[in-house]
């Protein structure tokens, strides 16, 4: 059995951890909730930007624009974003696996790493990391957004790289958050099926300028706004992830603290009981 | 009861935030194809957004803003704006818009190779476009 003193600087030790833990996890929690207030501030954009989108595409359906169409290169781009920092249970690897599971070749990608911690996994697994842009997790902007967007939009004109990909993690709610593959270019036809149940008014619309030029304009912004919501989204994730793990390893320490002043007041009532012991037996040994 | 008759939702929404949502009665701004004013009833249509001012007319109230990107779309009764990039007058900052024009002149004079001359038009557009609304 471990001395007394040892089981005491163990609980000590185990406290401090404790209370980093708890710290944290107020901070995180205090965090999510911006984010999550960001997230859903922010859904009203897409969900309109989805809708113009997917009916500009349904009346566009034939057209044989470069946006619609896979690019000649073999080469895939794929944003990854993940966090600075660690400590929040499996996000990062839960997105890393997504890559390194996935039916993707290691030669044919090209990583925009968002977020060191999963820059940092895949170059060791060696993947070619073209850009890392870690900061902007911190605090998203939409001016970030696209900025990255309008590279990779460039890079895919000039026929550098044939798709685009965005690897990210979905914020469901609060506890559930699932790591999510995107694929950003070219826009699939097929998540257009359902179009056909548009309401009237929107199976009726205009475009001006024309439907081709007004895709050249709005896929763009299509795209930015994709990798602003997957910016926003991973950004409440990551903080829902980090609440959540280090709530459970608070509660964690707490078992530990419990269990080891069990020990330690075993032990302390054992050392008594030793000690009186000796005292009475002493005491006999006089007498 | 014929004044209420005559206004429409205009929504702009922004990434960040829902940055405007009245019954208004006209709403003006700039396109890919020029300058377009659209009251209600208006044919439905998908428009591209040039820089420019936005004004938006409600009763006898008059309000500006600078549009900067995104698109717009029309329906009968209600116009949805799509904004990438919109401020309030009081959101501008003049002596920074008058830097960017000033650069942004500069870039297309030069036309120096490498420039991205597309942009610097864009950039300079912006720039007037915030100025022009804050002198308004």
């Amino acid at each position: 059995m471990a001395s007394m003193r040892d089981i005491k600087r163990r609980k000590g030790s185990i406290q401090s951890t404790q209370q980093i833990t708890k710290a944290m996890k107020l901070v995180s929690t205090v965090k999510l909730q911006r984010a999550k207030q960001r997230a859903e501030q922010s859904k009203a954009y897409f969900n309109c930007m989805y809708e113009t989108v997917t009916s500009m595409l349904a009346r566009t359906g034939g057209l044989n624009h470069p946006y619609l169409k896979a690019g000649e290169s073999e080469k895939k781009a794929i944003i990854v974003i993940t966090s600075n920092r660690g400590l929040a249970g499996g996000y990062n690897s839960n997105v890393v696996k997504l890559i390194t599971k996935g039916d993707f070749k290691k030669e044919d990608l090209e990583i925009y790493a968002i977020g060191k911690k999963g820059k940092d996994t895949l170059q060791r697994y060696g993947y070619h990391i073209m850009e890392e842009n870690s900061d902007i997790i911190e605090e998203p902007s939409y001016v970030d957004a696209m900025a990255i967007g309008r590279k990779l939009l460039d890079a895919y004109a000039a026929g550098e790289i044939g798709e685009i990909y965005l690897a990210y993690t979905g914020f469901k709610n609060t506890v559930v958050h699932e790591p999510k593959l995107l694929k950003l270019l070219p826009v699939e036809a097929a998540e257009n099926a359902d179009t056909s149940q548009e309401t009237g008014s929107k199976a009726m619309m205009n475009f001006e300028p024309e439907d081709d030029e007004a895709l050249d304009m709005i896929i763009p912004k299509y795209v930015t706004s994709l990798i602003y919501g997957g910016l926003v989204e991973a950004c409440a994730s990551e903080n829902g992830a980090r609440m959540q793990a280090m709530d459970s390893a608070t509660s964690n320490a707490e078992e530990m603290i419990d269990h080891l002043s069990l020990m330690y007041n075993r032990a302390r009532q054992g050392s008594i009981t030793q000690e009186l012991t000796e005292i009475i037996a002493g005491a006999n040994a006089i007498s | 009861m014929a004044d209420d008759n005559r206004n429409f939702t205009l929504k702009i929404i922004t990434p960040d935030r829902v940055f405007y949502e009245e019954e208004v009665s006209m709403v003006e701004f700039n396109t890919v194809e020029g300058e377009v004013g659209i009251y209600k009833n208006h044919l439905p249509m998908t428009m591209i957004i040039a820089p420019g001012i936005l004004t938006i007319t409600r009763g006898d109230e008059v309000r500006e803003a600078a549009l900067h990107a995104g698109f717009t779309e029309v329906l009968p009764d209600k116009v949805t704006i799509l904004a990438e990039i919109i401020e309030w007058p009081s959101e501008i900052d003049v002596a920074r818009a008058k830097e960017a024009k000033t650069r942004a002149e500069e870039r297309i004079k030069e036309h120096a190779p490498g420039t991205d001359l597309n942009r610097a038009e864009l950039a300079l557009k912006r720039a007037v476009a915030r100025i022009e609304t804050v002198r308004d």
